[in-house]
């Protein structure tokens, strides 16, 4: 976990921006947004700006405040500071009804008493559309999701793949400002998932809507996003594209929460400007300096290095740390290697080296010698 | 294998017993209402409709019926109303004392029937009201307001916050999430809450016996009087037509709404 300061240190990239623009520019705009809930703090003055036609997604574990953030936009919720706007209009103390929003919600909501075809053209009826407008647009709305056909249908005579477009469908036909997702995908199977996940982002590119997704499940994250926000107690830790929160995290907690991270102790040697330099074992590791502010020669320092960031050296020259095999697993495509070594806080590390280089050249007990890959590694100050 | 059924058998054997037992009394008075003589008793020898001619005819029936619907579908209607609110408070709103009010409108009654109708007596006496309809439907409305207002809060409390979250961004303002999505899955809670209020109220004796006069008396008062008197079986008669009525509501409402979800059995998703 980093301090407070180091919270903070991620949210400037989008914040003073927001109160000069006026977000017109973004689809959605929070600005300096905290929201409290008696004594807990949810969101602690969190600025975010989302631009248009993106898919922005929140991530972070439960109780982190994401799905605060989204209520807040659907206006479900009402900040206690900080001012939100949508497409460029001050939403602060608009009703939910009134915003243009859709919103998708994990179980989807459906509405039990009413058929498909009254589900998709609900917000329609709202807005006091003509009858066969509405037919039609509904009608298109299904076309949109495959699901043409199925407008007398009852949501409970539906799979749970079909709510979940019927769902879509009922949020995108009043052709929103923002799309909102809750945890849309985790009450589907593993095969359905993966699918629906490809389709919501055609078809949230195809029709150019922005969408805010909310989730705790970091692979979802980095295949879905254009950007994402990682957001931990109330805070924005990092809010960059997949590849650079992946490659590039800014904090332990990050570095952490995404994707699998081997965490070695090593030494601080050297800060030069951008670049700094840590020890570890016999090898000198060039890392980003900026998260190590305030680090001094000889620091201990901890390494994070993603499994695809490490190798089985190929000569001794090339060797950072030693280490004995402990486990090796068969993937298909590649091998996951536990390897033994000294200098890893957890007592291992996890390789993965491709199948073809064959599972039984190590057999558990081998000594194996362990390389870096170059600008694999990011080191944090030793907690 | 022969354990097994013999098991089976014991089982069949004891539900029949208990359904016996349940049925005895309701079968027991229905065959009494079809005694040709003109006394109670069991069973009877000769058979006839005459009792049911009698007591349709008898006028302080008649007067008890009409009484009792009148005194029923106020007292439901309004303990509906008021129960339906006091739901919706208890639900959505934090407030002070929420706790003692949740406790004394959904506790079962404590307090006997006997005293909630002396109780009413008193009062209606203290402010000078004659004994009319209206003493009657207020004591009526605060005996079913606890089974109305569980009804409608257990049927609350099964539905999906979401679902007037979902409406509400799409362009419904409260009160069109009101009417299209809260109150239409509210319908069989409602509808339940209502059933139950009106059968107890009208099967309701012990405290009616004190808040009716002889212009307001419902049907089991009227009973009670006539039994006072006479110990014929027009009294079986009506019972009988009370447990016809009773179970054609209740079919009804299987009908339209399905009984299961009436009585909350299955939970709404």
């Amino acid at each position: 976990m980093s301090s407070p300061a180091e919270g903070k240190l991620s949210a400037p990239p989008v914040a003073p921006a927001s109160r000069t623009s006026g977000g017109e520019h973004f689809a959605v705009a929070l600005d300096g947004v905290t929201k409290r809930f008696g004594k807990t703090t949810a969101l602690d003055d969190v600025s975010l700006m989302v631009r248009r036609g993106e898919l922005m997604t929140l991530l972070g574990p439960s109780g982190c405040g994401k799905t605060t953030l989204l209520n807040l936009v659907a206006g479900f919720l009402t900040p206690d500071s900080g001012e939100i706007a949508i497409a460029g209009r001050r939403m602060t103390d608009v009703p939910a009804y009134r915003r243009e929003i859709g919103i998708m919600f994990q179980n989807y909501a459906l509405f039990p008493h009413m058929s498909v075809a009254a589900n998709v053209g609900y917000g329609l009826r709202m807005r006091r559309i003509a009858k066969a407008e509405i037919a039609r647009r509904v009608g298109e709305a299904l076309a949109l999701v495959k699901l043409a056909g199925l407008e007398d249908r009852k949501p409970r005579q539906l799979s749970g793949g079909q709510q979940q477009r019927i769902a879509l469908a009922r949020a995108l036909v009043i052709r929103p400002q923002v799309l909102l997702l809750d945890e849309p995908f985790s009450a589907l199977d593993r095969n359905l998932r993966a699918s629906m996940q490809v389709e919501l982002k055609e078809i949230q590119r195809k029709l150019g809507v922005t969408a805010i997704f909310v989730t705790h499940d970091q692979s979802e994250a980095l295949s879905l996003s254009d950007r994402i926000a990682v957001i931990a107690d109330g805070r924005i830790r990092q809010l960059d594209i997949p590849d650079e929160i992946y490659r590039h995290p800014l904090d332990r907690f990050v570095a952490s929460f995404i994707g699998d991270a081997n965490v070695l102790r090593a030494r601080l040697e050297r800060i030069d400007g951008a670049v700094a330099t840590v020890v570890l074992g016999a090898a000198r590791v060039a890392v980003p300096a900026r998260t190590l502010q305030g680090g001094a020669v000889g620091d201990p320092v901890d390494l994070f290095v993603r499994p695809e960031g490490l190798c089985v050296a190929e000569n001794e020259a090339a060797a950072a740390v030693h280490g004995l095999v402990a486990a090796q697993i068969y993937q298909g495509g590649h091998i996951d290697l536990y390897v033994e070594v000294p200098q890893a806080v957890s007592g291992r590390v996890l390789l993965r080296v491709p199948s073809h280089e064959g599972a039984s050249l190590r057999p558990p007990g081998t000594r194996i010698a362990i390389a870096l890959a170059a600008d694999a590694a990011v080191a944090f100050r030793a907690a | 294998m022969r354990s097994q059924s013999l098991l089976r058998l014991l089982g069949g054997a004891a539900v029949a017993l208990i359904l016996g037992f349940l049925l005895l009394p309701g079968l027991v008075v229905t065959l009494a209402a079809f005694n040709s003589r003109a006394i109670l008793s069991f069973p009877p020898e000769s058979w006839s409709w005459r009792w049911f001619a009698k007591a349709i005819a008898y006028e302080d029936f008649q007067a008890g019926f009409r009484n009792g619907l009148i005194v029923t579908a106020c007292a439901s209607s309004i303990a509906l109303v008021v129960g339906a609110a006091f739901a919706f408070a208890l639900d959505r709103y934090e407030f002070r004392l929420k706790r003692a009010l949740e406790t004394v409108l959904l506790s079962p009654l404590v307090v006997p029937h006997f005293t909630i109708g002396l109780g009413f007596l008193i009062l209606a006496a203290q402010v000078g009201l004659a004994r009319g309809y209206a003493v009657v439907v207020a004591c009526h409305v605060v005996l079913v307001l606890p089974f109305v207002l569980r009804s409608v809060y257990i049927s609350l409390r099964n539905l999906d916050p979401r679902l007037e979250l979902a409406a509400a961004s799409l362009g419904a303002p409260p009160r069109r999430v009101l009417t299209t999505i809260t109150v239409p899955l509210l319908l069989p809670g409602l509808v339940s809450g209502w059933l139950f209020a009106a059968i107890l109220s009208f099967n309701e004796f012990t405290a009616s016996l004190f808040v009716t006069s002889q212009r307001t008396q419902t049907l089991p008062v009227a009973l009670y009087n006539y039994v006072r008197e006479y110990a014929d079986p027009s009294m079986a008669a009506v019972s009988v037509i009370y447990i016809v009525v009773t179970a054609t509501l209740l079919i009804l409402a299987n009908v339209f709404l399905g009984l299961a979800k009436v009585l909350a059995v299955e939970q709404p998703r």
